[in-house]
């Protein structure tokens, strides 16, 4: 299930040259409460709250380090209740990695996916953008509704990535931000200035508080 | 609690009764149908008011409540008290139909009505007899189902959602309110679920419709121990039924609020657009999520007097600190951005608004009032930044502003940044404006000064016999853009529990009824209660309410109340947000020549200083 990741070879070299940050447009769609918002919070917080339904939009930022650049993610959480059906397209327009969300324990939430997938495609799919089905709320085994096989063969079926996660458990989510990380790399940057550079303005650096590096100890060898 | 307020209210001499009307002969068959649903909702005779549409009274506006105040003149203009014309309330109008089985028809043409009723009681009484039957209640005439159903208290763990709506307990609840579509589709309830209530529903627009069918509008019922109000709004209808005892008009201010909230999710074009679309389109759909959002309106409603009075309350604050955040949220602007609003402990802190937007229509209390459940109704907004359309119905119902909701305080999340922008695509240039003012409040550390504000004590008044006031002065001609505003000390002993509070607000929203009352409005009252003396008074200046110990005499409350002005007029710059400044954005350079934003901000900052 999932991603092989690639393993970065530690390179101290790295460390001490200054890196490029790039803005990495993320977003999550998907029916209302198969736990967007509870992924964007581990993204992020590696924590597991209890969670409200989204009201329009949620945004978000994290940074990936990789090997050679930093990827600052900005993450839309979008809301899945049907109200903001029709003010979705400005959230997801113009992204470069798009997250379909269901819950395995939900059958209707994957039929759900794939209606997006479908606008998805209809609308805005460009061949760089990275398509990703995730499967959440692995940890309900017992209630699971659709199989990851099933989950595998429609991402097979339409070019995407797949991923089966928990949020609740943190399982694979790590991975998945990792795996996007790096597609994105390699669909989205090799185009030239696809992705812009990001410049922290001083002022920012007062409310400083998501860039924390979670990813260090997996993406980079630290000293 | 009702029958509590009733006996308080007979051996005072003040029974608080329903509005004048005309007898007229009962209309046998509606009466049955009513009964039926009665039977359902209330096991109390019922008594019905619906009046031809042209005798409708204004109530579309949530301002009409204030609006009455015009019709009264020569009050005194000053805050001191001059000799007082009292008004002690009675019980010489109260209507003998209180307990009457007959169903009263206030009607224009009566005769043809009664010629209707043949079609239509028959869909009434079909739908009512589905309805009892379906529970197994069986049909009863005037006697109270209730005495056979078994009292099961649901388990605790249940949300009003599960609730059982043939029990007993679902009935007693104080104020029940549905919301339905046209073509008699459950929208939503307060109490139980939409569904298993959608035969009931389905009785109530079968009335509201039997009723339209002969170019009438059915707007009340009144029983003995209940009043049933209904609004038609667009193609949704919202009913209230209620067994508090607040007036036709208030209760339906109240359902007012509701499609409001309703329409600041989804405007009111959209609304009217779907349904023409599709009569019997199911709305659950697009409010699903919702619930929680009228849920805590209407628990708003019940127990915190902005809404009856149809005014903010700001955060006490020294008007030094709130000049100050002013004008950091007057700096921190970017294109289209038209109102910067900031909240501490869901009380309003301050709102600066463009300039031009304030230029042909204020903002009102009730937009701001939805706004603020919005916001406390749901824990979302702590979840990183938020960028969701949003309408305020009354500045315009059929269009969204892009709403930028960020707590400045994480985790604590009491301090909430709300910017409004009409562009949708402003996300990132609105963010950094959220940046420079959180830069600007670090500097001058105004969180932590935020944080200390709280609301105020009446003890601070030093007035003994005063235990409570709501004072909301009326706009004055050099601050006519000011948003309505009151002030109200907390609630402390005696009124610290949940029944306390909720019996003085019930006796200020009796109080208030009888000020705003169509047929007679007061502009004096002295009531003495049982527990408490109360006096409510309005001049052009101000309407006041406050409550005393019972013991108080006339002469001393007078004596109190020429204090209590005094001393709001000494804390006035620390009890209302005055002179909101005003920035403009709007890049159209014949506006801004009229008055820049360093006009703007001089001007402000001479106007503070005037005060000082
Ligand atoms: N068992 C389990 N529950 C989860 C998981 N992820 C989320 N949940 C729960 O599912 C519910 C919905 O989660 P949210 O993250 O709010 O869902 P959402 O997709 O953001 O919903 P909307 O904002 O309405 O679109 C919450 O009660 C979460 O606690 C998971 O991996 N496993
Ligand atoms: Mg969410």
């Amino acid at each position: 299930m999932g991603e092989k990741l690639p393993k970065v070879p530690g390179d101290p070299d790295t460390l001490s040259r200054p890196m490029r940050t790039l803005r990495v447009k993320m977003v999550l769609l998907g029916a209302s409460g198969v736990g967007k918002s509870s992924l964007a919070l581990r993204f992020c917080k590696d924590e597991f709250r209890r969670t409200s339904p989204t009201v329009g939009c949620a945004y978000l930022t994290q940074a990936v380090h990789l090997r050679e650049v930093t990827l600052r993610f900005e993450i839309w959480d979008t809301a899945g209740e049907e109200k903001y059906h029709s003010v979705t397209p400005l959230y997801y327009r113009g992204a470069h990695a798009a997250l379909l969300v269901y819950d395995i324990s939900k059958r209707d939430t994957f039929i759900r996916a794939q209606v997006w997938l479908r606008e998805l495609e209809k609308q805005y799919f460009s061949g760089s953008t990275v398509l990703w089905l995730v499967g959440n709320k692995g940890d309900l085994e017992q209630h699971r509704q659709v199989s990851a096989q099933e989950g595998q063969s429609l991402a097979n079926d339409r070019g995407l990535f797949f991923t089966e996660t928990s949020a609740l458990s943190g399982d694979q989510v790590e991975q998945l931000l990792l795996g996007v990380a790096h597609r994105v790399c390699e669909c989205v940057g090799a185009q030239q200035g696809a992705l812009s550079e990001w410049k922290e303005t001083p002022h920012v650096d007062l409310c400083h508080r998501n860039t924390f590096n979670r990813f260090a100890s997996c993406c980079k060898v630290g000293p | 609690m009702e029958r509590d307020n009733h006996q308080v209210g007979e051996t005072e001499g003040v029974k608080i009764c329903d509005p004048p009307c005309e007898s007229n002969p009962p209309a046998d068959t509606l009466a049955t149908s009513l009964s039926l649903l009665g039977n359902h909702m209330f096991p109390y005779p019922l008594e019905t008011k619906h009046r031809s549409a042209v005798k409708e009274e204004p109530a579309d506006s949530l301002s009409d409540v204030t609006a009455e105040e015009e019709s009264l003149d020569g009050e005194p203009h000053s805050h001191q008290v001059t000799p007082l014309e009292t008004e002690e309330t009675e019980s010489s109008e109260c209507q003998n139909n209180v307990s009457s089985q007959q169903l009263d028809i206030e009607n224009e043409d009566t005769a043809t009505d009664n010629e209707r009723s043949d079609s239509g009681e028959f869909v009434v009484t079909m739908l009512a007899k589905a309805k009892l039957e379906e529970q197994g209640l069986g049909v009863k005439g005037g006697s109270s189902p209730l005495l056979e159903a078994e009292t099961q208290e649901p388990p605790a763990f249940m949300s009003h959602r599960d609730e059982d709506v043939t029990a007993d307990s679902w009935r007693q609840h104080r104020k029940h309110v549905f919301v339905l579509s046209e073509a008699g589709k459950p929208i939503y309830s307060r109490y139980g679920s939409e569904e298993a209530l959608s035969s009931t529903m389905g009785v109530m627009m079968a009335l509201v419709s039997f009723v339209q069918s002969g170019d009438n509008i059915i707007r009340s019922i009144y029983s003995d121990g209940h009043t049933v109000v209904f609004l038609q709004k667009g193609p949704l209808v919202l009913v209230c039924v209620s067994s508090s005892r607040q007036t036709e008009k208030q209760l339906r201010g109240e359902l007012l609020y509701v499609y409001y909230q309703i329409i600041s999710m989804l405007t009111q074009a959209s609304i009217s657009r779907i349904f023409e679309h599709k009569k019997n389109y199911d709305l659950r759909r697009l409010l699903a999520g919702s619930e929680k959002i009228l849920d805590g309106l209407l628990n708003l409603v019940d127990s915190d007097p902005s809404f009856l009075l149809v005014a903010v309350q700001c955060l006490p604050l020294a008007s030094s600190l709130r000049d100050n955040i002013s004008q950091i949220l007057q700096k921190a602007i970017t294109p289209n951005l038209v109102f910067s609003i900031l909240i501490a402990n869901n009380q309003l802190l301050t709102i600066v608004q463009e300039k031009t937007v304030i230029e042909d229509s204020r903002l009102e209390p009730a937009d701001i009032h939805l706004l603020l459940n919005l916001i406390g109704a749901s824990s979302a907004f702590q979840a990183g930044e938020i960028w969701t359309p949003i309408c305020l119905p009354l500045f315009n119902p059929d269009c969204y502003f892009y709403a930028y909701i960020s707590y400045l305080d994480p985790p604590e999340c009491t301090v909430c940044l709300l910017l409004l922008s009409t562009d949708k695509e402003a996300f990132y240039a609105v963010a950094e404006c959220k940046r420079k003012i959180e830069e600007a409040m670090m500097a001058q550390n105004s969180l932590s000064l935020i944080a200390k504000v709280q609301s105020y004590s009446v003890s601070q008044v030093g007035v003994s016999d005063l235990r409570h006031f709501m004072y909301k002065p009326f706009d004055v001609p050099d601050t006519y853009q000011q948003l309505t505003q009151f002030t109200s000390p907390e609630m402390e002993a005696p009124y610290s529990s949940e029944e306390e509070k909720m019996r003085l607000l019930d006796l200020y929203r009796y109080m208030h009824s009888r000020i705003h009352s169509t047929s007679r409005p007061l502009k004096l009252i002295y009531h003495v209660a049982e527990r408490e003396t109360l006096l409510a008074w309005v001049t052009s200046k101000f309407e006041l309410y406050t409550c005393f110990s019972p013991l108080v005499t006339k002469a001393c409350a007078i004596t109190a109340i020429t204090k209590l002005l005094r001393w709001i007029k000494k804390e006035e710059d620390r009890l209302f947000i005055r002179y909101p400044p005003k920035y403009s954005t709007t890049p159209n350079p014949s506006k801004s020549s009229r008055g820049g934003k360093s006009d703007q901000q001089d001007s402000t900052d001479n106007g503070f200083l005037s005060l000082l």
